[in-house]
């Protein structure tokens, strides 16, 4: 139901440029139109977002401690993995941007031979993600070999590295077999692990589904239909230094992907997309397991009803002096 | 239903973790077919007594009618927004989550009942999915299609079944890649659920009384010396000496706080008669006191405020007495109030000193502010200075193995202290499989307020991973003691071990220094602490 939902959602929106770009004179609406609003959309959504996440302030300082304290001089301490101080915390940050660290940790549960429970390591969803980030990471710097003019040097370089294998003709990216085989996990691990499917939300099968489209009309633009690649570029530099042009003779792929990727763009404030922002703030990673050394301040911390030593006495004097308990105040005088 | 005899090894083994056929947005639960996984609700005299609110009468989960105040959806979702405001957690862990499921078989609860809402991530959907109905423009506009829920009272419900099925231990949080906190969302929905008179009786009666008498059995300050004198009585019969129990001792240099349970409860009980050898022993100027004397802190399972609330009498106590600073005993939430919240809620104590050992002289600059420190910190700075002579061989006896409490591992990361400690105390110390201790270890299944006997059975299914690797230690290693630093622990891993590793005792860190410990002019020991023959004195085995 989810699936289907969002592949009909794919569907509209692979037809509205097929049709749309077909139509004589509304091709700046796709080539030029879209993307701008697409980018403003992104960014101020984007920082939007992060504003709204900033305002609410850190009340407690409740980093998960993933390792050992910092207590004892003679005990050796995990500093990257319960940080005790900024460069600990610097050094987790980025093992997890970098690495997905916790990703990394995960483990699949059995119920073996009817009684043993057993933790097996389990690294696929680690792998996927992966290389699903990478490769799109690096396919999007790739692209910028469409957006500035002369080409920048690094993306010979990119490009490079990634024909090193010289498979193809035209030479096969293996960043596009990593991102289409990290996405294709990703959404097959979905649909066929119950309790994945289970969970899953048409929110998680649109944007896997956005990105399959994205990479199916890249690939099929490089590797199987013809594209015009100067004025792909035209198009593309134009856009970049605010001067937009829409070159004659862009096939209909082209404007599908440039659809979806804007799509993408647009959607991604308003979704769990906003990971990608979050994983920086987020207050069990981002902080110090140094409570006990420096004071946390919450901003709103405020007075609560206690129950005072005072009362307590009060409440107990008689008890207390029965116990032999040193007291604060005495008790009355009793008449007997 | 769910009577211990009723509850079969075999029956609880068989789970399936294929998910239910109807839709997880479905919030329908039978609350009488589910007898055994969910807890009474609190009694109106411990509510009145903290002035919270509550309904006119008692009500039970069973009934139809919880009696809720006729505004209960403005309250709970007025109460979300102000917590949106106030948590950056709580909007981040709204926001950011991508489903991908690398929690789902993390939590104790799930793999022993395979119900597919105990997984983390659709536990804070329960959550998330109300948020998205009420804050989000798609949730708003697409409802169920993006997993907006309206907020309805079968989902409230819900809510109160499944975070009262959490106990805050943060093990998914560690698998989380975003760092998402299922601990942080069940404290705050149950902050909510509180707000409309929804809670247990476990946490609100034990909240009371603490608030009234300094400890969540509501023992009074003269039962307090009476146990104590109890105990030291029970020692002197084991060392041969008498032992001086200060309590409420004003210039004391230390004030010495315990889980009320050490001195109330077995087998915690040992591990008091531990500690108060080690300070005999070492000859340490402390005192208890009746006032402060509970260190485990029910008030996190209720509320931040609560917290706060039962809190305020440690600062305040070692103020009155005068003491240096602090000592706190082996217990769990307790640390992750005195380590992550007390200093924050209560602000710096210019009048306590950075905690110094008498003993050796470590400054213990890692308790800089809070001044207060864990005993098994000051146990294993002086044991490294070679300030106790200890005699394994004494817990021969023992094959220990080592739960680390949920808190002080993932809240604190206090992991080789006690290990530390426990190689110089026992000879044959073992441990379970990695992905059970340390920071992957796993609950006892009965924290967070959940250690009574009405959900028994949710008890046991969600300490069937901690049994099972006990379990593993005792075919492998014959461990037959599981030693843990937690108070709810001690009070209910012996349930969970009976059922899932039969033989297996239980017992704390301190129970082994006592039991090792060389005491100056003691008599020759004979019997542990628990007055069990040692190994060697009754002639089974040569040491």
């Amino acid at each position: 139901m989810s699936l289907w939902f969002s592949i009909i959602v794919i569907l509209v929106l692979i037809a509205i440029p097929w049709v749309g770009a077909g139509i004589p004179g509304i091709q700046t609406l796709f080539g030029v139109v879209i993307p701008y609003i697409a980018i403003a959309v992104f960014l101020v959504g984007f920082v939007l977002k992060v504003l709204k996440w900033a305002k609410s302030p850190v009340p407690f300082r409740i980093p998960t401690t993933s390792g050992q304290q910092k207590s004892l001089p003679w005990i050796k301490s995990a500093n990257l993995e319960n940080p005790h101080n900024l460069a600990g915390v610097i050094g987790r940050m980025l093992l997890e941007v970098l690495f997905f660290r916790s990703l990394f940790r995960n483990t699949t549960t059995a119920i073996n031979e009817g009684d043993k429970v057993t933790y097996g390591s389990t690294k696929y969803l680690w792998a996927a993600g992966m290389a699903f980030h990478y490769g799109f990471l690096l396919i999007i710097l790739r692209h910028f070999k469409y957006f500035v003019d002369p080409t920048p040097q690094f993306v010979n370089w990119l490009q490079y590295m990634d024909n090193f294998f010289q498979i193809g003709l035209p030479i096969i990216y293996l960043t596009d077999i990593v991102f289409m085989a990290g996405v294709g996990y990703l959404l097959l691990r979905r649909l066929f692990d119950a309790k994945i499917k289970y969970i899953s939300l048409p929110s998680d099968y649109f944007p896997l589904l956005l990105l399959i489209g994205i990479g199916t009309t890249g690939i099929l633009m490089r590797y199987f239909t013809k594209v015009d690649i100067v004025s792909i570029k035209e198009l593309g530099v134009g856009l970049l230094s605010f001067s937009p042009v829409v070159p004659e003779g862009i096939s209909a792929v082209f404007f599908i992907h440039l659809f979806l990727v804007n799509c993408l763009l647009m959607y991604i404030p308003f979704s769990k997309l906003m990971h990608m922002a979050g994983v920086f703030m987020s207050p069990t990673r981002n902080l110090v397991n140094n409570n006990r050394v420096k004071r946390h301040i919450n901003p709103w911390n405020y007075d609560v009803k206690v129950h005072t030593y005072e009362e307590y006495e009060d409440e107990f004097r008689d008890v207390m002096k029965g116990a032999g308990l040193p007291l604060d105040k005495e008790p009355a005088k009793e008449k007997e | 239903m769910s009577s211990e005899e009723n509850l079969k090894q075999e029956d609880l083994l068989k789970v399936d973790y294929k998910p239910a056929a109807k839709d997880w947005q479905d919030p329908t639960i039978d609350f009488e077919a589910k007898r055994g996984n969910w807890c009474y609700s609190g009694v109106l005299d411990s509510l009145d007594y903290l002035d919270m609110p509550h309904p006119e009468k008692k009500w039970a989960p069973t009934d139809e009618d919880w009696l809720l105040p006729e505004n209960w959806k403005e309250i709970i979702l007025d109460g979300l927004r102000l917590r949106l405001d106030r948590f950056r957690t709580l909007r981040l862990f709204m926001d950011t989550c991508v489903r991908c499921g690398a929690c789902a078989d993390k939590c104790h609860f799930f793999i022993g009942s395979g119900d597919a809402k105990n997984m983390p991530v659709l536990r804070a959907e329960l959550l998330r999915s109300v948020y998205r109905k009420e804050y989000t423009l798609a949730g708003k506009l697409m409802g169920k299609m993006v997993g907006a829920r309206e907020l309805t009272i079968p989902v409230l419900k819900e809510w109160f079944y499944y975070f009262y099925q959490c106990t805050e231990c943060r093990r998914c949080s560690v698998f989380c890649p975003y760092g998402i906190d299922t601990a942080e969302i069940t404290m705050l929905v149950r902050e909510l659920l509180a707000e409309v008179g929804l809670s247990i009786d476990w946490i609100v009666t034990p909240v009371a009384n603490s608030f009234r008498t300094g400890n969540h059995l509501g023992i009074q300050p003269h039962g307090f010396v009476d146990s104590m004198e109890f105990a030291a009585d029970d020692l002197k019969d084991i060392i041969g000496m008498d032992v001086e129990v200060p309590i409420n001792k004003k210039g004391a240099e230390i004030l010495f706080i315990i889980p009320s349970a050490d001195y109330f409860a077995e087998p915690h009980y040992y591990t008091l008669l531990g500690y108060m050898a080690l300070f005999k022993e070492i000859g340490l100027d402390y005192t208890f006191s009746t006032f402060a004397s509970e260190g485990g802190n029910f008030g996190l399972f209720h509320s931040h405020e609560m917290i706060k609330r039962l809190n305020a009498k440690t600062y305040e106590e070692a103020k009155r007495l005068g003491v240096r600073y602090i000592l706190g005993g082996e217990c769990g939430h307790m640390w992750r109030v005195y380590h992550q919240y007390m200093s924050t809620m209560q602000g710096e104590q210019s009048n306590l000193e950075v905690p110094k050992s008498p003993i050796t002289g470590t400054v213990f600059e890692n308790a800089k502010t809070t001044k207060m420190i864990h005993i098994a910190e000051f146990t294993a700075d002086l044991i490294k200075h070679g300030k106790l002579k200890l005699d394994p061989s004494r817990n021969d006896h023992w094959t220990p193995t080592y739960h680390d409490s949920c808190n002080p591992a993932r809240a604190m990361g206090l992991l080789e202290e006690p290990r530390y400690i426990l190689q110089h105390c026992c000879n044959n110390f073992v441990e379970m499989p990695d992905n059970t201790i340390r920071e992957k270890t796993f609950c006892c299944g009965s924290g967070a307020g959940l250690g009574t006997d009405e959900n028994l059975e949710m008890r046991l299914r969600g300490g069937l991973p901690r049994g099972n690797a006990v379990k593993y230690a005792q075919d492998k290693y014959n461990a037959n003691i599981l030693l843990c630093m937690c108070a709810i622990d001690k009070a209910t891993l012996p349930a969970v071990c009976d059922f899932w590793a039969p033989g297996v005792q239980v017992g704390g860190v301190h129970e082994m220094v006592g039991n090792a410990l060389i005491m100056t002019g003691e008599e020759e020991r004979k019997v542990d602490l628990r007055g069990q023959p040692l190994s060697g004195k009754e002639g089974a085995k040569d040491v």
